[in-house]
This record gives C-alpha cells, sequence and structure tokens, in this order.
C-alpha cells in the first residue's frame, strides 16, 4: 500500500475525548486526503459520533490536534470551521423543523453570505439538481418531510455552504433500504465535485462500497484500518459487529 | 489527616455564643441578629424548595404577610363575630395564619406544580404581586397604612417586652426549623425529596409520588415563611405592606442561593450576608450618591450575577470545607437491623411480563409496530438491534414512562399498559437507566436507599422528628446489603458521582435490586464497563437468574449478551426481526443485514 | 356603564394593550433564542422614557455613563480574544464599545453645536435610542453570555437580579420623581362623540408599524431566518456558522430597541418613574405567558386583552386593578397545565 503525496485536507492525531472521567475516544488518529471519501465504521457505541463532534468543535478535547488545511487547532471554534469549508450532517439531522426547506437551504448559506459570497442561488440549483424531490417540496415545512427527504434536505443544506469538506454521522439511520442506496449513490456522486467526505457509519458494507478508506473505531480506539476493499472482506468487521469473537466453541 | 474542627464542638460553640450573646452585645446588633433569624427562618423553606427540591419561587414573602396579618388582624380587630373570640389573640393568630397559609399554598401549589420548569417561578412572581396589592387595598387589613398596635407575645405568663426577649424566641424557633429539616432530610422522605433534582422519570420509577413531594414543600416552605411573619408582627407590633413586596421575595431567594440553597446552613449564611450587607449599604451609598433611595439592591443583583456565574452552589460549601461531614447515626449500626420483609417469589417458568401487538406511534413515526415478546422468571432475555429501532420506546411502554398507542402489556398476568411508571413498580418492576440517573451528590448509600422508597411507610410529619429511626434503619441495611452484592461495599459513603460511569451503572442496578423487583429492566448495563467488570456483572445476573428473577437486557456489547442471555429479540424498524437462541441468531441473515448493511 | 364610557375604557385598553403586546413580543423572542426569561424587559421601557425626558431638560441622563461604563468592561472582557483574532477586531471592539459612548456624550454635551434639549423632537428619540439600545447586547455579553448554556432557572435568576440591579440604577439616574414628555401631536379627534387623541394614534400606529416590521424582518431577511433558526434548533443553527453569541446579542438588541421605544411612546401618556417599567413589563409577560412563550400571534392577542382588562377593571375596582391582572394569570397557567403535555427538562 502506498501512501499518496497530497497533503491530507484533515489529519487528526492522538485525539482525546473525556465525558467527566470515561473517555471515550482514545487516542484516536485519521486523515482524509481532498476528493477522497473516508469511513469510520463501528458498533454503537463505539464513539463515532463524539468523533465528528469533536473535530467540528462541538464537544472540547482534551488531548491530540485537529489539523485541518494546514493549520493546526487544539481548541475548536465551530463558526471558524464552518467558515472555513467544514460542515457537518448530524446524526439527528438537525432540520429547522418550523422552517421551510427553502428556507434551511438558505440558511445552510448563512456563513458564505456573512462572508460576503452571493452566489447562494447557483448553489441552490445545484442542490435543486442533485436533489430533485427538494426542489418539488421547497415551500414545504420541514418537519413535514418523511425521513428520506429529511436526510436529503439535511445534506443540500450542507452543501449549500459549498463545504470543501463534509462530514455525514450516520446518514442512513432509520432509513428504508431503497432511500440508503439513493443517498449513497448522492454520497458516491459527491467525489466528483470534489469536496472530501469523512462518513461515520454503522451499516459498514455499504460504506465500504463508497469510501476509498476505511478505519473501524471500537470502544472508542481504532481497532482496524485500510483501503475499504481489503476491510470489506476482512472477518474482524464483522466480529467486531456481533460479536462472534467472543464465542468459546 | 484528621481535621482539628469537628461538627459537633463547632455547633456547640455556635450555640454558647447564641445563648450568651445578648449578654455583651448592644442593642443594635440584637436587632439584626433578630432580622437575620426571622429572614433565615423564610431563606431555609427556600432550601428545601429550591436547593433540594429544585422548585424556585420569588414569592415567599407573600406567606410571610399571610402569617403577620392573620395575627395582626385577629389580635387587633375590635368587630370579630363571635364565634372568632376564641382566635384574638396571638396563638389564635398563629394558628389561623398557619391554616390560612397552608390553604393558599396548597391551592397555588396544585395549580402552579404540574407545570415543569419555569412557570411555577412566574407564577411565583404574579401571585406575590397580586397578593401584595391586595394587603395595600383591603381596608380591614390598614391599607398601605397597615395594623398597629399589635399586642406582644407572653410565653407561660411572661411577657416578651423587647429585642433581648424575643432573640430567644426567634433562635429557638429557627433552630428547631432548622432540626426539624434537617431530620426530614435524613430519612425516606427526605431522600423522596432530594430525588426530585434527578427527574420525575427516575423519582417516579423508585415509586416516589413526585406531585405530592412538590407540594410538601411547597407547603412547608410557606409555612416557615408564615412562621417568621407572626414573629415579626408580634416583634414590630406593626404591620404595612412593604416587606411583603415581590423584591423582599426575591431578597429571600438570594439570601438562599447566596449562602448555599442546597445546605441547611446555607440558609443562616445567605440571611446573614445579606442582613449585614444591606445595613452597611443602606448607610454607605445614600453617602456616596448624595441621594437618599434603596441603592443596595444594584450592589445585590450585580453580587448575584457573580455568585451565579462563578460560585453557582454558594457560599456555604466553600465554608464546609473546614467542617468534617457527620456521619449519618445509624451508619455504625447496618448490620444489627433486621432484613426487610421480601415480596413472595415467582416460581421458576412463571410468565412475568408479556407484550402483545404493542404500537407506538409518534406522529407519523411507527417506533413500535405490533412488538411481541414475553420473559418468564429465571430468565434473561436480551433485546438488541441498530439504533433507533425502537428499543428505549419498547422499554418506556413496559414501565409505564409512555402508553402504547395500542396493544397490550401484562406484568404479573395484570394488564398494565396504561398505568403510571409508579404502579408497575410498585407491582415489582425494577428499572435502570440508559443515561444514568443517580443523585449525584449523595452517598452511593443514599442513592441504592431510594430504591428501597416502596418497602418504608413512613411520611414526613414523622420523618421531621425521627421517631422513624427503625424503619430507616432497615432501609439503609438493605441498601448497603445490595450494595456489598454487587460489589460497591468499599464505595458506600462515597457521592455516587464521583465514582467512574461504569461504577455508577452498577449503583443503578443495586438502586434497582434495592426495590426487592422480580422483574429487572436492565439499559445498557455493560456500557462503559472494563472487562473484569463485565465479568463480574454477567456473574451478578447469573446468580439473580438462579434465584428466579427475569431480566429484560438491552445491551450493544454482543460478546456480553451472547455469552449470558437465554434468548435474543432483534428489532428493526420498530419492528421484531428475530427471536431465537443466542447463537442462532447471530448467524440469522436477517441479523448480519440490520446490523452490517444489505449485502447487494 | 354606558356606551360613552365603554368605548374610552377600550380605546385606553387598546392604546395600553398595544404596548403590551410589543413587550410581549420581544419576551417571547427572547425567551425562544436565548432561553432567557427576560424581567428586564420593563427597564428599557423606562429607560427609554427617562432618558427621553432627560434629553429634553436639559440634563445628560444617567444611562450615557452606563454606556460607557458596560462599554469598559465588555472591551475588557473581549480584548484578548479580539487582540489574537487580529488588529482590525480589536479596532472593531474598541469603536463600538468606547468610541461610541464617548461619541454619544459628546452629542449630549453640546458637541453637534446644539444641545438636545433644542434639538427637534424625532432627533431626540433618536438619540435617546442610540443611547438607551446598545445597552441591551452590552448586557448580554456581561451578564448571560458567559452562562447561555446554563438551565432555564439558572437564567431566569439572573435576569430577575439583573433587573434590580437596573432598577436601583435607574433611581440612581433618574431620582425618584416620575417624568412625562410632551405629546408626539396635539391632534385630537371627535368620533362618535368620542375624543380620541393624537398620542394615542401614534402609540397604535406605531405599534402596528413595528408589528408588521418585525413580521417582515422575521420573514424575509436572512438575520431575521438565522434568529428563528437558532429558536427553533440551535445545534442545527450553530452547525451552519450562526453562533449563540451573535443570536443572544441580536435578540437583546431587538429587545432593547423595542423596550425603549415603547417607553417612548407611552410617555407622553402616563408619568414614567424608575420603577414603573417593571410592571409595564410583567403585563406584557402575562401576554407571553398567553402565547406560552413561544406564540407571538397569541402572545400579543393576550397582552391586548391584559390591556382591556386592566381598564375595565380600574373602572369597575380601581384599587384592585393591579390584583386583577396579575391573578389573571393563575387561571392562564391551569388552562396551559392541561392542554400541555407535561415534557420533562433535561438538565
Amino acid at each position: 500500500m502506498t501512501e499518496p503525496i497530497l497533503v491530507p485536507i484533515l489529519d487528526v492525531s492522538d485525539l482525546c475525548v473525556s465525558y467527566g472521567k470515561v473517555e471515550a475516544l482514545h487516542h484516536v488518529s485519521l486523515k482524509v486526503q481532498p476528493g477522497q471519501i473516508v469511513t469510520v465504521i463501528g458498533p454503537n457505541g463505539a464513539g463515532k459520533t463524539t468523533l465528528l463532534a469533536a473535530i467540528m468543535g462541538v464537544l472540547p478535547f482534551g488531548s491530540g490536534e485537529v489539523r485541518y488545511q494546514g493549520e493546526v487547532y487544539r481548541h475548536i471554534d465551530i463558526e471558524q470551521m464552518v467558515a472555513r469549508g467544514m460542515t457537518l450532517v448530524p446524526e439527528k439531522r438537525e432540520l429547522f423543523g418550523e422552517m421551510s426547506v427553502a428556507d434551511n437551504l438558505l440558511l445552510g448559506a448563512f456563513m458564505r453570505r456573512r462572508l460576503g459570497f452571493r452566489d447562494e442561488q447557483q448553489t441552490l440549483d445545484k442542490v435543486y439538481s442533485i436533489f430533485p424531490r427538494l426542489k418539488e417540496r421547497h415551500q414545504q415545512m420541514a418537519g413535514t418531510l418523511s425521513g428520506g427527504e429529511r436526510q436529503m434536505l439535511a445534506v443540500g443544506r450542507a452543501l449549500m455552504a459549498q463545504p470543501k469538506i463534509l462530514m455525514l454521522d450516520e446518514p442512513s439511520l432509520g432509513l428504508a433500504p431503497l432511500i440508503v442506496r439513493e443517498i449513497f449513490r448522492v454520497i458516491s456522486d459527491l467525489r466528483a465535485l470534489g469536496v472530501a467526505i469523512l462518513l461515520v457509519e454503522q451499516n459498514a458494507r455499504a460504506a465500504l462500497q463508497v469510501s476509498d478508506y476505511g478505519y473501524v473505531l471500537e470502544t472508542g480506539e481504532i481497532a482496524l484500518a485500510g483501503e475499504s476493499d481489503a476491510l470489506a472482506d476482512d472477518p474482524k468487521v464483522v466480529e467486531a459487529y456481533l460479536g462472534l469473537g467472543g464465542r468459546k466453541d | 489527616m484528621r481535621s482539628l474542627l469537628a461538627p459537633g464542638p463547632i455547633l456547640g460553640v455556635f450555640l454558647v455564643l447564641l445563648v450568651l450573646g445578648p449578654q455583651f452585645l448592644p442593642e443594635f446588633h440584637i436587632t439584626l441578629l433578630n432580622y437575620i433569624g426571622l429572614y433565615a427562618l423564610v431563606a431555609l423553606g427556600l432550601v428545601l424548595l429550591t436547593g433540594v427540591g429544585g422548585l424556585t419561587s420569588f414569592g415567599q414573602a407573600a406567606f410571610v404577610g399571610l402569617g403577620a396579618y392573620a395575627t395582626a388582624w385577629l389580635t387587633t380587630a375590635t368587630n370579630l363575630p363571635a364565634w372568632m373570640g376564641l382566635l384574638a389573640n396571638p396563638w389564635g393568630g398563629l394558628v389561623a395564619g398557619m391554616v390560612v397559609t397552608a390553604l393558599v399554598a396548597l391551592l397555588l401549589g396544585l395549580l402552579t406544580l404540574r407545570l415543569s420548569g419555569h412557570y411555577l417561578p412566574l407564577g411565583t412572581i404574579a401571585w406575590g404581586i397580586s397578593l401584595y396589592f391586595l394587603f395595600g387595598n383591603l381596608e380591614f387589613l390598614g391599607g398601605h397604612t397597615g395594623i398597629s398596635g399589635i399586642p406582644s407575645l407572653s410565653l407561660a405568663g411572661f411577657e416578651l417586652r423587647d429585642g433581648r426577649h424575643y432573640y430567644y424566641l426567634i433562635w429557638l424557633v429557627l433552630l428547631m426549623a432548622v432540626w426539624l429539616t434537617r431530620n426530614l432530610l435524613d430519612s425516606r422522605a427526605g431522600r423522596s425529596i432530594r430525588a426530585l433534582k434527578g427527574g420525575v422519570v427516575m423519582a417516579e420509577a423508585m415509586g416516589v409520588d413526585t406531585g405530592r413531594a412538590k407540594l410538601v414543600i411547597f407547603v412547608l416552605a410557606a409555612l416557615f415563611a408564615c412562621l417568621s411573619g407572626w414573629l415579626y408582627a408580634h416583634l414590630q407590633r406593626f404591620v404595612n405592606p412593604t416587606p411583603f413586596g415581590l423584591h423582599i421575595g426575591i431578597e429571600y431567594l438570594f439570601m438562599a442561593v447566596i449562602g448555599g440553597a442546597a445546605h441547611v446552613w446555607g440558609a443562616l449564611v445567605g440571611a446573614a450576608v445579606i442582613t449585614i450587607l444591606k445595613q452597611w449599604l443602606q448607610d454607605l451609598l445614600p453617602q456616596l450618591f448624595g441621594a437618599t433611595g434603596n441603592f443596595e439592591v444594584i450592589a445585590f443583583g450585580l453580587l448575584m450575577i457573580v455568585v451565579l456565574h462563578r460560585a453557582r452552589d454558594g457560599l456555604w460549601p466553600w465554608l464546609a470545607r473546614w467542617v468534617p461531614e457527620q456521619k449519618s447515626a445509624l451508619a455504625g449500626r447496618l448490620r444489627e437491623a433486621e432484613p426487610l420483609p421480601r415480596r413472595a417469589v415467582p416460581s421458576g417458568g412463571t410468565r412475568l411480563l408479556e407484550v402483545k401487538d404493542a404500537v407506538k406511534q409518534f406522529g407519523g413515526l411507527l417506533a413500535n409496530d405490533r412488538m411481541n415478546l414475553a420473559v418468564s422468571a429465571g430468565e434473561i432475555l436480551a433485546l438488541i438491534g441498530p439504533n433507533g429501532a425502537g428499543k428505549s420506546t419498547l422499554f418506556n411502554l413496559i414501565t409505564g414512562v409512555d402508553p402504547p398507542t395500542s396493544g397490550e402489556v401484562h406484568f404479573l398476568g395484570e394488564a398494565v399498559a396504561g398505568l403510571n411508571s409508579r404502579t408497575i413498580a410498585r407491582m415489582g418492576m425494577s428499572r435502570t437507566f440508559q443515561h444514568v440517573r443517580l443523585l449525584a451528590g449523595m452517598t452511593v448509600l443514599e442513592n441504592v436507599a431510594l430504591g428501597a422508597h416502596m418497602r418504608g411507610r413512613h411520611g414526613v410529619p414523622v420523618a421531621m422528628l425521627h421517631l422513624e429511626r427503625g424503619e430507616e434503619l432497615r432501609l439503609l441495611a438493605e441498601a448497603a446489603r445490595q450494595c456489598e452484592r454487587v460489589g460497591l461495599g468499599m464505595h458506600l459513603d462515597d457521592a455516587a458521582g464521583s465514582l467512574p460511569l461504569g461504577k455508577q451503572r452498577i449503583v443503578e442496578i443495586a438502586r434497582a435490586l434495592a426495590a426487592d423487583p422480580c422483574l429487572l429492566l436492565l439499559d445498557e448495563p455493560a456500557a462503559g464497563l472494563r472487562f473484569l467488570e463485565k465479568q463480574a456483572l454477567a456473574e451478578l445476573l447469573k446468580q439473580l437468574r438462579a434465584e428466579g428473577m427475569g431480566v429484560l437486557l438491552v445491551e450493544h456489547d454482543m460478546e456480553f449478551v451472547m455469552d449470558l442471555a437465554d434468548r435474543v429479540v432483534v428489532m428493526e424498524f420498530g419492528k421484531k426481526i428475530a427471536e431465537g437462541l443466542p447463537h442462532e441468531v447471530q448467524i440469522d441473515p436477517a441479523v448480519i443485514e440490520a446490523y452490517l448493511g444489505g449485502v447487494e | 356603564m354606558d356606551l360613552q364610557i365603554a368605548l374610552l375604557l377600550g380605546q385606553d385598553g387598546i392604546v395600553n394593550g398595544a404596548i403590551y403586546a410589543l413587550l410581549s413580543l420581544a419576551l417571547v423572542l427572547v425567551f425562544a433564542v436565548t432561553r432567557v426569561i427576560f424581567i428586564p424587559q420593563g427597564e428599557f421601557v423606562a429607560y427609554g422614557a427617562l432618558t427621553l425626558a432627560s434629553l429634553q431638560a436639559g440634563q445628560a441622563p444617567g444611562t450615557l455613563w452606563l454606556l460607557l461604563g458596560l462599554g469598559v468592561a465588555v472591551t475588557a472582557i473581549d480584548a484578548p480574544h479580539a487582540w489574537r483574532q487580529g488588529s482590525r477586531q480589536l479596532a472593531g471592539l474598541v469603536a463600538r464599545q468606547l468610541v461610541y459612548p464617548l461619541v454619544m456624550i459628546g452629542l449630549v454635551f453640546g458637541a453637534a453645536g446644539a444641545a438636545p434639549k433644542d434639538w427637534p423632537l424625532l432627533l431626540q428619540v433618536l438619540l435617546a435610542l442610540a443611547v438607551v439600545v446598545p445597552l441591551g447586547p452590552q448586557l448580554y455579553r456581561v451578564a448571560f453570555q458567559p452562562i447561555a448554556e446554563a438551565p432555564v432557572l439558572i437564567l431566569l435568576i439572573v435576569a430577575v437580579a439583573l433587573h434590580l440591579a437596573l432598577v436601583g440604577l435607574g433611581l440612581l439616574f433618574f431620582g425618584a420623581e416620575g417624568s412625562r414628555t410632551p405629546a408626539f401631536s396635539e391632534a385630537a379627534f371627535e368620533v362618535g362623540g368620542l375624543t380620541i387623541t393624537g398620542q394615542s394614534l401614534w402609540v397604535v400606529g406605531a405599534s402596528a408599524v413595528l408589528i408588521v416590521a418585525l413580521y417582515i424582518f422575521f420573514g424575509r431577511s436572512l438575520y431575521g431566518k438565522a434568529l428563528r433558526a437558532t429558536a427553533i434548533n440551535r445545534s442545527g443553527a450553530r452547525l451552519m456558522g450562526i453562533s449563540t453569541t451573535l443570536a443572544g446579542k441580536l435578540t437583546f438588541l431587538l429587545a432593547a430597541a423595542i423596550g425603549a421605544l415603547s417607553g417612548i411612546l407611552i410617555a407622553p401618556i402616563t408619568t414614567i418613574y424608575y420603577d414603573t417599567g417593571f410592571l409595564v413589563g410583567l403585563k406584557g409577560f402575562v401576554g407571553a405567558i398567553i402565547g406560552g412563550l413561544v406564540s407571538y400571534p397569541v402572545a400579543a392577542a393576550g397582552a391586548l386583552l391584559v390591556g382591556l382588562l386592566e381598564s375595565f377593571s380600574s373602572f369597575y375596582a380601581s384599587a384592585f386593578k393591579e390584583v386583577i391582572v396579575f391573578t389573571l394569570i393563575i387561571p392562564v397557567l391551569v388552562w396551559r397545565s392541561l392542554t400541555s403535555r407535561h415534557v420533562e427538562e433535561e438538565e
């Protein structure tokens, strides 16, 4: 395996996060190259959501550092990261339920507008072309959308910020298989736009199918890492999920 | 190192100084101490209400007013109807004031305590103003001029004529109130009040009637305020509406918060600090500003903001660092206690829990779709499934936190769907919480004793007098026994919040066991445990199973589940997708797909 | 009571109710965005009215010194952070928090050539607003921003403490005597035997305009939408780069503006004392609570109802006017408790 010589857009090293006395992440390191899709998979409670929250600045981290676009951060300010092109689609979607789809999308471009850009209309057209369903429903309240449409809106809203790196937390959670397939198709299409993606998923098989590189997180530590194709065939992944490794027979 | 300061001697010195005070203090200081005592009595009620119970009131001054006006009117009115003649003296005034206050508090409490969070304090602001304007506008209460000529008190023929006489009465009453409050907090009834801060869901799951507990402390706090008002009226021998306005009510709350709202002695410290500060500022500020007015409120406001920014627990915890915590007198006698009676254990194989076609709908979302499962005595059933599969919702349906939209839940053969969680808990179902809900500041022993709440019966009045020590000892002994059993024997006196999260989960299990259940519901008990701790937990659960307990377990740690469970139910999208023995479920293609995603 | 009196009382009720409605909207807004139950809302009413009265009397209002004092405090707190962000940030901070108050002081003391006492009314009003309104975001910075994540109850106690401090400062700044400012308009209209004063039309008209302006701000503008987004879902809003601090300051700016303007509008109708604002604000509160602290239209309608109830009860039982208005809150709370599902607040 040869490491690309590119400078990673995101380089997390030795990240530790604790909730009170409980350590949720233990010396986690990972890299994302520009235009690459990297996935972090692992069973429930492994610390996947915590990892994204720490990188985004939603949670403070105890030790370690995050290097983003060449700059080192030891304390992260969410607004600053948004301004620098990092966006997170959280597990709970966090939509503005009592606002229209169009307004939700517009607010996705809030930081760009603050920074003086006036190109949200073009971005909006692009998002609508990716998710035609959102265009059809642009006047509908976000709270009345179906589960799949909500996820599309959450992703669409994040794209309105024209991110350099998009972090997705369990985009398939609670969605029916058909919609999961559509979401993953969009994720793999985004690569063509040059957006780097850090994808956190419980749905290991789908995630490894679309990604270039994968990490397996287990109880706060990276247990396995490798090219996604190789991980997909690694029996240890199944063990990590279903506890087959612990059986005595 | 042992501290040189022990709580006993400190209290002794304090009491001696208190008794001797009037011998050498000037009149002015006695007056100040009288006011500190009166204010501390009101603040003490707020400690119970706000600091312990988590309910905020800005309206206590109005209750002080009720106590003061009741006695003022009864002892001065000249045209009382004949049947009220018996009440036309200070003692009648006290009784009447207490009765009226209790009734008003009961009414206001019933109206506002049902509302969560911030509505209660807003309500207290509103009726604080209402009662104030009422005092000032009722003609028979003297309007804004008030009532004068209130007689002094006589105790056993001795007339209390000046401040020095009242000093002893006020401080005696205050110390009695402190004693009663401390007794209450250190009891079964007190634990149920302290449990309010752990959230309604947790407290109700322990069998605590939270609505009643809130009402009790609300009325008690009002009665303390009323008593203070009665003393005030006879000390001043004159009342008008001014000291019962909203701003004074706010000051009472400030006293409690600045002193340390969670501590009985915090009321005294807070009352002293604010009273002395007020005295000093009322002299200083008008000189400084060259104008007259209540400028001290500027300082109080700023002080309060600083305290809430920097030291939300007030001054007392800071002072208390110098005084070691006194252990309960019962702590040394736990071994001699007679065990509590136990529930009849259903014989092995008895069907304990049966969920039939349970449906739970939130708006358009079907969180549980015709779920079925059953747990028998002496069996461990594991409920697994990916995030968001609806396991927690099902837990809530079974335990009565949320009623099912349709379908049935049977526990011990009785239909329990729609019953509240308190009633279901009483029938013998105990649970732990996914997000640990312990009272972080309470010891492990007290937290676990809360679980045994339903096995005691003595209420507030008995607890205030500590006439329930026998029962309390048995409850604590039971709690200690459960702690030993789960391996927490070393931590009985540690604050629950100081333990690592994994251990806190074990405390939750001990608390559930203290209720003597026949069915145990565990929500992710192994999360955050180390390998050896997990093994110990598994051993414990196996032992409980052997004793005939039924266990329903939600858990993500598959190794743990597969080794332990007798049967496994797998959920996805609110539905049961598989059920069977652990090794069957593990190789079930539907389960693998649910966890790892579809194979295309 | 005959129709004549009823109409008169109704007019009074609507005029006061319009002010309560404005305040109730501000209260709902502040609570929705910051979770602060903004008890000091009424102090802005008094500060606005009394600052204008001071300017008209040719005195320097005490609020001017508060503006400077808070400016110094905010500069002291924020300077280290701004310094790290770069010299532009620091210059902006100094301009907003130090230079601006000094300019206001200059204007009050006649730096513009004439003392504000001799200015036209409109300019006097604008100057009063320019002095009072920035206190809103300043107070947010000092009192609430450091504890923005605290439970609602802690925020409420801080709000009450702030109210107390501001009332005391009001007494210090303006003294115990009340003030009444000249009417915006001396016109009076005779409609069917009922006299309608120009000032009451001003109050109702200005309130209506302000409500429409707020409606447009929240419905159309990016920042208005950003505030709504914060109110609906804070964490979602933060992920869009809408910071809690920005939203908090903007909200307090609006609340201060609404409060000060309300005070300036009613100052010609009622005598305003340093502590008048509290009761006025609380009546707005009764309206806000009728709206459950979430619904703007219901809050405004509730506030109007409070105004009418107050005006009619002052006719029937004038001594018990306040008792009646504040006791109204009890049935409202009962109704709320019966209709709203109990949701446990996770602290």
